[in-house]
């Protein structure tokens, strides 16, 4: 007999498909490209820490390894990229690439001192590497520029098509482009085999190796996987801008990208979309408003937001989904 | 006579304290054999040794002749030995089918899979299924385990560790806290196991043990009292005054 009659394997055959809700959400940016064209610079920096915020979800979000000191990646992404640049390699992709390798080429190295101990001890840890890169970048000021960040930085055009403009149209269809397709890869982990013993392990770590699975050897490949995704959203803002700033490394980066994560949502893919989106539309009005005050607001939306929408906007989203499923029955 | 499981002089101390004194088993390939001893008398740390989940501090553990002293919890279930936990070790948040899927694809060597859906492949999808048949869990196929009764989850720890096609299966009290009319249908499906399954079983339920069991180790303070097969062990004096006497009268 066939398992389908013994055991309905329907619900999970279906969970690796794409929802109605999915595709309107892709929707999105595509509208916002016509909406607001004046804009396309800011969208652009949406789509890179969307990317940023999106690798932080799949080692925090899927396995459960915290860390506020993920922009570490993030600027070794920056700077292998604007560095190929400044010598003459100056194709986009290439640059991506070179990111993707060196970036996750760190995270192998630096898995081993993370992945040991506790929580508190990976916090402190990862906190402890990101300092470690932010003064490396600023004693080496001959090949970083220290202080005064990487100057200088010329991108050949995308593909050898297209141009890098001012008003940044170029610069949001890469970052879109490069964030769909890395979102779309990201999106076949975390449903594949690999990506559901991730869940496990952040679900019950004495379980897993009693299923034989070498817990540690997983993490790391996930850890890895994330600095890479970090190394190219730091290539995309090196490459976008044009300019690599020193705080690429710094602590406030590692921390407000964990906000925003848990702005939006942990462990579910679009809940880093959704916290990019928020928290860079919201920094960028308030700002506008008050340019003193404005990260006043930032704090009330948050502990708004963890008070009564502790799994983030993703969650309330989905009770909120769940709700309205639950009513014309 | 082929043993699937020994340990020799196994002995595990937590600073000043034996909680394994010098046990040297000798489990029979197929055989039902129950650890039986009051509470504190070191059986679940005697798993934990056989599993690999505790370091001995001195001793061996063999497995079907060879030695696996050095192996971690993960190597050693893919030699073939898995278990259960006294207290659920579940996955709380995902379907019953997924977390046996998750077992099978670990055993088959599909869990590094990246690329496609948990629930492509087909082999593993079917063997998932099967398994939940097996152990009359189907109609809970897509529910998430914490949204289950005890009684059910339990059958799950179950599950999970037969994801692994165990040739020993070690059971730490798989009936605890489950309704003695549960307990009867989940012993009934620890039964219908194949013979060539080595079976070890921690309970407490001495009718279940002695119904279960061909043959019990009795252990006192981390060290083996007695081992016998279940006759001799219900007619044992010094067994009967240090543990059936005291659980006759609790």
């Amino acid at each position: 007999m066939s398992s389908d009659a013994l055991v309905d394997l329907g619900p999970l055959r279906r969970a690796s498909r794409w929802r109605p809700a999915e595709v309107a959400f892709w929707l999105l940016p595509v509208v916002a490209y016509f909406v607001f064209p004046e804009n396309h610079l800011l969208l652009s920096q949406i789509a890179i820490v969307a990317l940023f915020a999106l690798s932080l979800d799949l080692i925090l979000g899927y396995a459960g390894i915290i860390s506020l000191g993920h922009a570490a990646f993030f600027g070794i992404g920056a700077y292998s990229a604007g560095l190929l640049a400044k010598n003459g390699i100056a194709d986009p992709i290439v640059g991506l690439v070179a990111a993707l390798v060196l970036s996750a080429l760190a995270g192998f190295v630096t898995s081993f001192l993370v992945l040991r101990g506790s929580d508190l001890t990976r916090l402190m840890v990862t906190i402890g590497v990101c300092l470690m890169m932010f003064e490396a970048a600023n004693k080496l000021t001959r090949w970083t520029g220290g202080t005064d960040g990487l100057q200088g930085i010329e991108m050949k055009p995308v593909l050898g098509l297209f141009r890098f403009d001012m008003v940044g149209t170029t610069a949001y269809l890469y970052a879109l482009a490069v964030l769909f397709a890395m979102f779309w890869i990201a999106r076949r982990i975390v449903h594949s085999p690999f990506g559901m013993s991730l869940s496990g392990i952040k679900q019950n770590v004495v379980r897993m190796p009693a299923l034989g699975t070498p817990v540690h050897r997983r993490l790391v490949a996930i850890y890895v996987i994330g600095a890479g995704y970090a190394g190219v959203a730091g290539a995309l803002l090196a490459q976008t801008t044009q300019f690599v700033s020193i705080d690429v490394f710094s602590f406030s980066r590692s921390a407000e990208i964990m906000l925003i994560l848990v702005l939006g949502g942990t462990g579910g893919l679009y809940g880093a979309l959704l916290g990019t989106i928020v928290f860079v539309v919201a920094h960028d009005r308030l700002s506008d408003l008050n340019p003193q005050y404005w990260q006043f607001w930032l704090g009330l939306l948050l502990v708004v937001v963890v008070l009564f929408a502790r799994d983030g906007i993703l969650g309330a989203l989905r009770r909120v989904a769940a709700m309205a499923r639950r009513r014309p029955a | 006579m082929s043993y699937a499981l020994q340990t020799v002089g196994l002995t595990k101390k937590f600073g000043g304290f034996v909680a394994t004194d010098n046990v040297s088993l000798d489990v029979a390939t197929g055989s039902r054999h129950a650890l039986i001893g009051p509470n504190g008398a070191g059986k679940t740390t005697l798993i934990n040794l056989l599993t690999g989940f505790l370091e001995p501090s001195a001793g061996q553990v063999l497995l079907e002749g060879s030695d696996v002293t050095a192996l971690s919890q993960h190597e050693r279930v893919k030699r073939g030995v898995a278990r259960t936990f006294q207290i659920n070790r579940l996955f709380a948040d995902m379907t019953v089918l997924e977390s046996v899927l998750l077992g099978v694809c670990e055993r088959r060597g599909l869990a590094t899979r990246w690329w496609r859906p948990l629930g492509a492949h087909a082999d593993a999808l079917d063997e998932a299924a099967q398994l939940l048949v097996q152990l009359r869990l189907s109609e809970l196929a897509n529910e998430r385990a914490k949204n289950l009764a005890y009684g059910k989850q339990r059958l799950i720890e179950i599950a999970l560790a037969l994801a692994a096609k165990p040739r020993v299966l070690l059971l730490d009290e798989p009936a605890a806290g489950v309704p003695t009319s549960e307990s009867r249908e989940l012993f009934e499906t620890i039964a219908r196991l194949p013979r060539d399954v080595t079976v070890v079983l921690i309970e407490h339920d001495m009718d279940l043990v002695f119904r279960f069991a061909d043959r019990i180790s009795v252990l006192v303070s981390g060290a083996i009292l007695v081992e016998d097969v279940p006759e001799k062990i219900a007619a044992d004096p010094m067994v009967r005054q240090l543990y059936l006497g005291e659980a006759a009268h609790g």
